[in-house]
């Protein structure tokens, strides 16, 4: 099928593009950006109005609860809340219930996408057998069932001689290894910031040497082993200076951080407020400024939205009993717009740490608004008013602290290799 | 292209939970935030109860009719004991429900017990819980004929211990603002410490310090206004009330602490520590002590120990913050 989007402003810092233009579509592949051929005949034409055209965006991590926590999300409902928020591409980190440490949880997750909205659904396999921390997952065969790397996710791992030895199997076969900096010891049984917040509410805190103490131990073992790896969810200042010096020294490291860290500190739990309970902790202002800076200067390298839905009764305990993690899809690019109206960051560089950051992150041939590339595509009103509600939600997890807070920028089209995959009705403003 | 929109900042303050649109005590469940007037109201009607438990007949009918719950998830003695009698002596029906630790509560969520206990009618629960925040968390879903009142959750507060406290130094040493406490041990992990350095700053006590080893100091103590000593001889130096706390076993056992005799060496109060404050230094501590560790039996016992009025005390004061929410609850002139 041929598909037209007109009067569209299309926007891709990674392809210099922003300017007035149309894309033409063949089936699921770009065939034109900018100018369109005279004989390019088309059988569906979608009028932009003038939006925003972007590539669709990439989030690097988003639980959606299957297999084994269906209670609390399904592929469907969350692939639902990621398209509506423009969001094309979600990688699953392996945390599941049973853990993704073999071939058959892989192609389940696959077969059960394809029930889902159309997102591409792509999985990172477990480190380790069953994520245990003490033996190494078959990750051959996880990388030829589709896993785009390997992960830990918040699971500690037993020694680092173990992570060594993971890093070097990862290396060889070309796997990227997904890292949390966070020292299981060191963390304890904290559930917040260690800091005047936590003490003042007599919580036990998660120190910042758990972040850099654990990322201390990752990147000695990436200099020495060669492995690639991808540090996840930066919480503290103190870190990403310590990336800037190890990406300085050439070590092959990314990193990201999620939306909900570069607005939340320390006070938004005070009041325990169990919505901001989240790992690694919500820290102060000067490590919120210094993840701020360090995602403008490139050192983090992606933004993303650390998705995790919870169904009710797991934020409604006292606040150490509760569960940890935000809904956070459909937040996602509505806060890191903020960030340019804040002035932190241009819309070229928050496009870029949503789109084609986080796909050369994964290697994938996406996040570009580039002819042969899949048409994997977000149309943007930027100024139209968002007002996150339970009603206007798709995500079966409520659990946001960002109901009633007004931003910038509503998605109305939201398309999958060619197909729409989320539209409304709204005109730009 | 320029997205630049002016956006709110995020949301408001929740507001205070523990008093109602007049500023009247509704809930006690910390002290922090309480205004000085405050205070000083519940002092002053604990000071009129400490009148009625001295008498032959120990009750008055505040509390006629009312049902008051004790909730225990976490064992105590004193503390649950004191309630029930400040509560029979306001004429309070009382229930006692041990709930005692997790494990008998497998299966039920915490506010499926809640709703389950509201269903009988209860005006007002005293809650203690070893998780911090638990207290809030029930205030914030219970129904709105019912008030919460702490009896301790988890490291975050224990309002009504640090009244006791207050209302026994004001009894010797009515004049805070000339006044230098130092509060001694595992600061880190007490919920008492907490509340009863917030009590003392809300009073304008002249100095509140803190006294123990770096490994039983919260982070950034010294935010909740209080100096910190590291040695025990500065800090017990010209001290006017000396708090002991006390210390758990565990604590050697997670690695905070070599041993209870090195404690006791270094941060123990002795005879010989105790000469270095005040020569009329209060001596207290919350119970239940330890001997031989946190403090000499020779000091417990001594003169200027005043750790059974303390629990004396805390009738009152129990007393004088059930009847100051009950008459809020009625909408009375509290």
């Amino acid at each position: 099928m041929k598909t037209l989007i007109s009067n569209a402003h299309l926007f891709d810092p990674a392809q210099g593009l922003d300017r007035p233009g149309a894309v033409a579509i063949m089936d699921d592949t770009l065939v034109a950006v900018g100018e369109v051929p005279a004989d390019f005949h088309a059988e569906r034409h979608l009028d932009a109005q003038g939006a925003l055209l972007l590539p669709g965006l990439i989030d690097l991590c988003a639980r959606l609860r299957e297999p084994g926590q269906e209670y609390k999300a399904t592929l469907v409902s969350e692939t639902r809340a990621a398209a509506a928020s423009g969001i094309t591409t979600v990688v699953c980190p392996p945390d599941t219930d049973p853990a993704v440490d073999s071939p058959a949880h892989i192609e389940l997750i696959t077969r059960r996408a394809q029930y889902g909205s159309g997102v591409r659904v792509k999985v990172l396999g477990a480190l380790t057998a069953g994520l245990d921390g003490r033996q190494l997952a078959e990750m051959a065969a996880l990388k030829q069932a589709g896993a785009l790397g390997v992960s830990q996710a918040l699971r500690p791992i037993s020694s680092p001689v173990l992570l060594r030895r993971a890093m070097e199997y990862a290396a060889s076969h070309d796997l990227t290894v997904f890292l949390h900096p966070l020292d299981a010891s060191l963390a304890g049984s904290g559930c917040v910031h260690e800091g005047p917040v936590g003490t003042r509410m007599g919580l036990p805190g998660i120190p910042q040497a758990a972040e850099t103490a654990a990322l201390g131990v990752i990147l000695a073992l990436a200099e020495q082993t060669g492995a690639r790896v991808h540090l996840c969810r930066l919480s503290t200042a103190r870190a990403t200076a310590m990336i800037a010096r190890a990406k300085d020294d050439g070590l092959r490291i990314t990193a990201d951080v999620c939306a909900h860290q570069l607005f939340l500190t320390q006070h938004d739990v005070a009041d325990f407020n169990s919505l901001c309970h989240v790992i690694p902790p919500l820290r102060t202002e000067q490590d919120r400024e210094g993840l701020r800076r360090a995602l403008a200067e490139g050192v983090i390298d992606a933004i993303c939205s650390d998705h995790q839905p919870h169904e009710a009764d797991a934020k409604l305990a006292p606040f150490p009993s509760t569960q940890p993690g935000i809904s956070a899809l459909e937040t996602l690019l509505p806060l890191s717009l903020k960030l340019v109206s804040e002035g932190v960051l241009s819309l070229a560089e928050v496009i870029t740490r949503l789109t084609r950051a986080p796909a050369n992150i994964l290697r994938l041939p996406l996040g570009q608004l580039q002819v042969g590339q899949a048409a994997d595509l977000c149309l943007l009103n930027p100024h139209t008013a968002y007002c996150p509600q339970p009603e206007n939600w798709h995500s079966q997890g409520l659990n946001t602290p960002f109901f009633g807070q007004r931003f910038a920028g509503v998605v109305t089209y939201t398309m999958v290799a060619g197909q729409l995959i989320h539209s409304i009705d709204a005109r730009p403003i | 292209m320029d997205i630049a929109t002016p956006i709110p900042a995020f949301g408001p303050l929740a507001p205070d939970l523990q008093l109602d649109a007049q500023g009247r005590l509704r809930h006690l469940l910390t002290i922090e935030g309480l205004s000085r007037a405050l205070l000083m109201e519940l002092l002053d009607t604990a000071a009129s109860f400490a009148g009625v438990n001295e008498k032959a007949v120990k009750k008055v009918p505040l509390l006629r009719g009312k049902t008051v719950l004790n909730l225990f998830f976490e064992a105590s003695t004193r503390t649950r004991t004191t309630f029930e009698l400040a509560a029979k002596r306001l004429s309070a029906d009382v229930l006692n429900i041990n709930i005692g630790t997790s494990s008998a509560v497998k299966g039920e969520s915490l506010l499926d017990t809640l709703r389950n206990l509201e269903a009988m009618q209860v005006d007002m629960f005293v809650v203690r819980h070893a998780e911090s925040g638990a207290a809030h968390f029930i205030a914030r879903h219970v129904a709105p004929h019912v008030s919460v009142l702490n009896a301790g959750d988890g490291r975050h507060a224990h309002p009504t211990q640090a009244l006791l406290d207050v209302f026994t130094i004001r009894r010797h040493k009515p004049d805070f603002s000339s006044l230098c406490v130092a509060i001694v041990g595992d600061i880190l992990h007490s919920r008492v410490a907490r509340s009863q350095i917030h009590a003392l700053n809300i009073l304008g006590t002249g100095e509140v310090r803190v006294v123990a080893p770096r490994s039983l100091l919260p982070a950034s103590v010294e935010c909740l206004g209080v100096r910190v000593f590291e040695d025990i001889r500065q800090g017990l130096k010209d001290a006017d009330v000396i708090i002991t706390l006390r210390l758990q076993r565990e604590r050697m056992d997670s690695g905070l602490l070599p041993s209870e005799q090195e404690f006791y060496q270094h941060w123990g109060l002795s005879a010989e520590r105790l000469a270095l404050a005040k020569p009329d230094c209060m001596v207290m501590h919350p119970g239940p002590v330890n001997r031989g560790v946190e403090i000499d039996s020779c000091v417990a016992d001594g003169p200027q120990s005043v750790i059974l009025e303390q629990v004396t005390n805390g009738i009152a004061v129990r007393m004088a913050v059930m009847s100051l929410i009950m008459g809020s609850m009625a909408g009375g002139e509290a």
